[in-house]
């Protein structure tokens, strides 16, 4: 009874199919380098802080500190910058976490309440604006200078996450580059208030936003394709054409 | 466990000599070297990959052996059936070879297999999803052109073949068994000429006017009609 059937199975599928996971294996075995294994997201979080951290010493010579000190007295601005800062530690961490198979996707999740922190912060800001008129506001040039800027600075550090993520491998890479977006938007958002020569608007508030998804879109579109990329061929040419003499 | 158990008793040729232990015809598969693929193995399968790391070729080809039932069960349960299986296991061999450096021997391997397997199982059956399998539109299958033959197609070809035997009736003598024989019966020159004492350059003559003459007579008989 069982004999027959073992047979049969043997005998229905079409011989070349079997060599070809052999033929794998073997290339892959033969392929095979030593690698220097990853070092935890942590680790990969704290490295790229580092780099922005030295992005930020670098423009320092160029900020308003004064102007800055006055300005981080006033509580929704400092509340603001802190929930930038956080957000861009938690979706760098986040998307470093997602690079690596077998990470939890509940990772995914923990950029949510700083971000909630800081656009909350911003949101309040604006409506001081209404509050008091009198306060500083922001001229269209200024604003130019602050998407210039946002965009400049987001551009360098999301190059330098998108690289290091190639190194892992991301099995979803859109969410991985989208996360790594908003950690790059996020950063550059926070390097930009010691440089805001006003308070917060409504206007101020939408350059930032349209910046930051700016940002996380362009991320999500072209680095998702980079990080694919990283994918590689689909198959090895010896499969793919026995898989097409099958079909 | 049960996934594991499926993997290996659906494709056994996939991995020989992976349970040498196993008798080879007896039809009831062992349960207990799955039950050590599932527990030890998690132990061992790690240790595999912590030599492939530092660029053991044996350790590795052995570890990508024992994964292939492995990867065809959680793909399996995944949903993904027949010859997307293969593609599915080769494509996440490929994917685990690019992650290797992410592995980290702290954690267990087969969480780490199972979300390469599961992402490129589930790319798979997107694949799948996009070509079409079913109709799904009534009417785009009702106005399929269908490879068989039409209604009047039988009554066609008697038609033909009734207008043929009569216009090679009216034919000569000669010719019309130089018609018969060669190109209705195909026989060769030699055996007609046995069978109708004719010479062999009669037969070709005959033949080829024959021909000709069918030619004639047919064509203008089919004059005013659409074929």
């Amino acid at each position: 009874m069982s004999d027959p059937a073992t047979h049969d199975r043997s005998t229905r599928i079409p011989s070349t199919r079997v060599p070809s996971t052999h033929d794998l294996v073997e290339d892959l075995a033969r392929s095979l380098t030593p690698v220097r294994r990853l070092p935890s997201p942590g680790w990969r979080t704290l490295i790229w802080s580092g780099a922005v951290l030295t992005v930020g010493l670098l423009l320092l010579p160029m900020s308003d500190l004064s102007g800055l000190r006055a300005r981080l007295a006033v509580p929704d601005l400092h509340w603001a910058a802190l929930g930038a800062i956080l957000t861009a530690l938690a979706a760098a961490l986040a998307a470093f976490q997602s690079s690596v198979p077998g990470r939890s996707a509940a990772w995914s999740w923990l950029p949510l309440p700083p971000l909630v922190l800081w656009l909350g912060a911003s949101g309040l800001g604006c409506l001081r604006g209404w509050l008091a008129p009198a306060a500083n506001l922001a001229e269209p040039e200024e604003m130019r200078g602050c998407f210039v800027f946002l965009m400049g600075v987001s551009l360098p550090l999301s190059v330098l996450l998108v690289l290091m993520l190639r190194r892992a491998c991301p099995l979803r890479p859109n969410l991985t580059a989208a996360l790594g977006g908003l950690a790059a938007a996020a950063a550059a958002a926070a390097l930009l208030v010691p440089f805001h020569p006003h308070d917060a608007t409504a206007t101020d508030l939408l350059v930032h936003l349209v910046a930051v998804l700016l940002v996380v879109g362009l991320n999500g579109l072209l680095g998702g394709r980079l990080l694919d990329r990283n994918a590689g061929p689909r198959r090895l040419p010896v499969t793919g054409s026995i898989r097409r003499a099958n079909d | 466990m049960r996934t594991v158990r499926v993997g290996l008793r659906g494709r056994p040729f996939l991995v020989p000599g992976f349970f040498p232990a196993r008798p080879a015809a007896s039809g009831i598969p062992d349960p207990m070297p799955v039950r050590s693929v599932a527990l030890s193995g998690e132990a061992s399968l790690s240790a595999a990959m912590q030599a492939a790391q530092v660029g053991d070729a044996a350790a590795y080809r052995a570890l990508l052996r024992d994964c292939v039932p492995v990867i065809s069960a959680m793909a399996r349960a995944k949903g993904v059936q027949g010859a997307a299986l293969d593609d599915v296991v080769q494509d996440t061999l490929l994917t685990l070879h690019r992650a290797r450096a992410t592995y980290d021997p702290a954690r267990p391997f087969l969480p780490w297999l199972r979300a390469i397997t599961q992402r490129r199982a589930i790319d798979a059956l997107r694949r799948r999803g996009r070509r079409p399998r079913e109709v799904h539109e009534p009417l785009a299958y009702e106005a399929q052109a269908d490879d068989g033959p039409m209604p009047g197609d039988d009554l066609e070809r008697r038609e033909r073949a009734t207008s043929l035997a009569e216009a090679i009736a009216h034919l000569p003598e000669g010719q019309r068994e130089a018609i018969e024989h060669i190109a209705l019966r195909e026989l060769s020159l030699d055996e007609t000429s046995t069978l109708t004492g004719r010479t062999k350059g009669a037969l070709k003559v005959n033949f080829h006017r024959g021909l000709k003459a069918l030619r004639a007579s047919l064509s203008s008989g089919k004059e005013g009609t659409d074929v």
